[in-house]
């Protein structure tokens, strides 16, 4: 699972791509290579994601504005629901899971963004 | 003279340019972005803009991001990011927001708002399945963090926005199996529309998607001919298979703050929709704020700047930092490059449209 990368190597007009770390996180437990400074959902669209959540009433959601404004794109991370994919960047070792609905807190969990 | 800073909410290219000549004329000025890099739409803009060399013809929009973040660099200009404004009061209070953590008052002399728009919707049967998106998101992916959002493409939305950003997702790989629009003319430039039809993306006029379809994730799009009243025509649907749909279906002046701030608006269809009133000066109904850019009506990067000129150099002059004749001078020579974008079959449209505005403001 999660083999594919749609990351685009190389670029008629933007050339190379620049150097970024790896940088690990986890989809609901899996691991995934991510790069340093780019947000959750570009990391889970380069590994071939597709579906971020799921509504109430089972529905499934990717994103659709990709600049924070619509909150398609929510999902639990580090044990926070509801936290914007699009406009969050990744760290290593961070926890994202898909939720259902409005999702649920994990015990503990801090809203520090 | 004021000791409260002008205060710029969004760094694109039209609040830049507003902190810029108001920070050259020696105004206190404080610019605020909610991002955490400043240029607005620019960045994601890799494509050659046209228009007279003066307009940066022939310089891709990250690169005039590039040169206006270096002067304002250079010109030591306070500018804080991931700060998002939740609120203005009618004391030119503003309620900042500093990394979704830290919430703080700034008192403003003038405020300019550069806030740009946001991208319309387009809701139809299966509009929310993953894989339909905007253009611009598909544009953010794919320009700024060179990853492909699918690998068949349809665009809706002939216009500039759907047909660059097909042809940038065709640049990075992904294939575009067409453009649909409704109107029966197609609503892009001659240059970048070619590009599309050169490559043999075919093109539907007078066609709109009807459903998309798929189980977890995008897997097909209807697309259905209409007749002259818009109206679906029986017998004209088509299916294919995709796995990402580009709604680019315009944009829609982002009028919250100006809205909070008590700035009277108006409707203008050519411009986006409902935008605040502003007159020859770029100020809105209130003296002391000034609109520009998207958020001033819907038009294009250069206008954008342009716009962001023409406030800087009024406020820092309304606040004693400029003397008439440096005002007049620079208004007008702003106002001749203004004139000049807003020239041609589509330019023209603009043109009408704001000068309607201008009307409407000083009718009031
Ligand atoms: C997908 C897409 C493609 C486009 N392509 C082109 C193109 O190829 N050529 C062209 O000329 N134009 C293009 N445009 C039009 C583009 O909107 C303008 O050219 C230009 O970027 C407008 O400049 P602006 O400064 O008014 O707004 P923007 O560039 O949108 O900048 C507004 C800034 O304000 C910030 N902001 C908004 N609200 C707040 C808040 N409450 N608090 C703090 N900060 C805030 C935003 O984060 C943003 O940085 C495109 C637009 C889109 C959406
Ligand atoms: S995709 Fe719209 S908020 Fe993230």
């Amino acid at each position: 699972m999660l083999k594919t990368s749609n990351r685009v190597a190389d670029h008629a007009v933007l050339g190379a791509a620049p150097e970024a770390a790896d940088v690990e996180i986890f989809l609901d437990g899996q691991p995934i290579t991510a790069k340093e400074g780019e947000p959750v959902m570009s990391a889970l669209v380069a590994a071939g994601v597709t579906v971020f959540r799921h509504t109430a009433k089972g529905s499934p959601r990717r994103m659709f504005c990709g600049i924070g404004r619509c909150t398609d794109c929510v999902m639990k991370v580090d044990g926070v629901p509801g936290v914007r994919t699009c406009v969050t960047r990744v760290a290593p070792g961070m926890r994202v899971e898909r939720q259902d609905g409005k999702g649920n807190w994990s015990e503990g969990a801090e809203d520090g963004r | 003279m004021a000791d409260k800073p002008v205060v710029v909410v969004g760094a694109g290219p039209a609040g830049l340019c507003a902190a810029i000549e108001l920070k050259k004329a020696g105004a206190p000025v404080v610019l605020l972005d909610e991002n955490d890099k400043p240029g607005g739409q620019l960045f994601k803009q890799i494509h050659k803009f046209f228009g007279s060399r003066e307009h940066k013809a022939g310089t891709r929009g990250f690169d005039i991001g590039t040169g206006l973040l270096d002067e304002s660099l250079r010109l030591g200009i306070d500018v804080r990011l991931k700060t998002e404004v939740v609120g203005v009061d009618p004391g030119l209070r503003v309620w900042a927001v500093e990394d979704r953590g830290r919430s703080y008052l700034l008192e403003a002399s003038r405020l300019v708002i550069a806030t740009g728009a946001t991208e319309n919707a387009l809701s139809f049967p299966g509009w929310t399945l993953p894989g339909v998106m905007t253009a611009g998101c598909a544009q953010t992916l794919v320009n700024v963090y060179r990853v492909l959002p699918g690998k068949r493409v349809l665009i809706i939305g002939s216009g500039n926005v759907g047909v660059i950003v097909g042809y940038q997702l065709m640049q990075a790989g992904a294939e575009v199996v067409g453009v649909v629009e409704a109107a029966p003319t197609l609503g892009g430039y001659g240059v970048h529309t070619a590009k599309l039809a050169r490559a043999g993306v075919p093109f539907h006029v007078r066609t709109t998607v009807a459903r998309a379809e798929g189980g977890e994730s995008l897997e097909r799009a209807t697309i259905v001919g209409l007749d002259d009243s818009f109206k679906p025509l029986p017998g004209t649907e088509r299916t294919l298979e995709v796995d990402t749909i580009c709604l680019a279906v315009g944009l829609t002046p982002s009028v919250e703050l100006p809205s909070l701030a008590g700035c009277a608006t108006t409707y203008v269809p050519e411009l986006g929709g409902r935008m605040p009133l502003h007159d020859e000066y770029m100020r809105s109904s209130v003296e002391e704020v000034y609109v520009v850019g998207d958020t001033a009506g819907v038009e294009e990067a250069s206008t954008a700047m342009e716009e962001g000129r023409l406030a800087g150099i009024h406020a820092a002059w309304s606040l004693g930092y400029l003397d008439d004749a440096a005002m007049e001078a620079g208004a007008a020579e702003t106002r001749r490059r203004l004139d000049a974008l807003r020239q041609g079959v589509f330019g023209k449209k603009r043109f009408d449209a704001k000068s309607r505005v201008l009307e409407e403001s000083h009718n009031r």
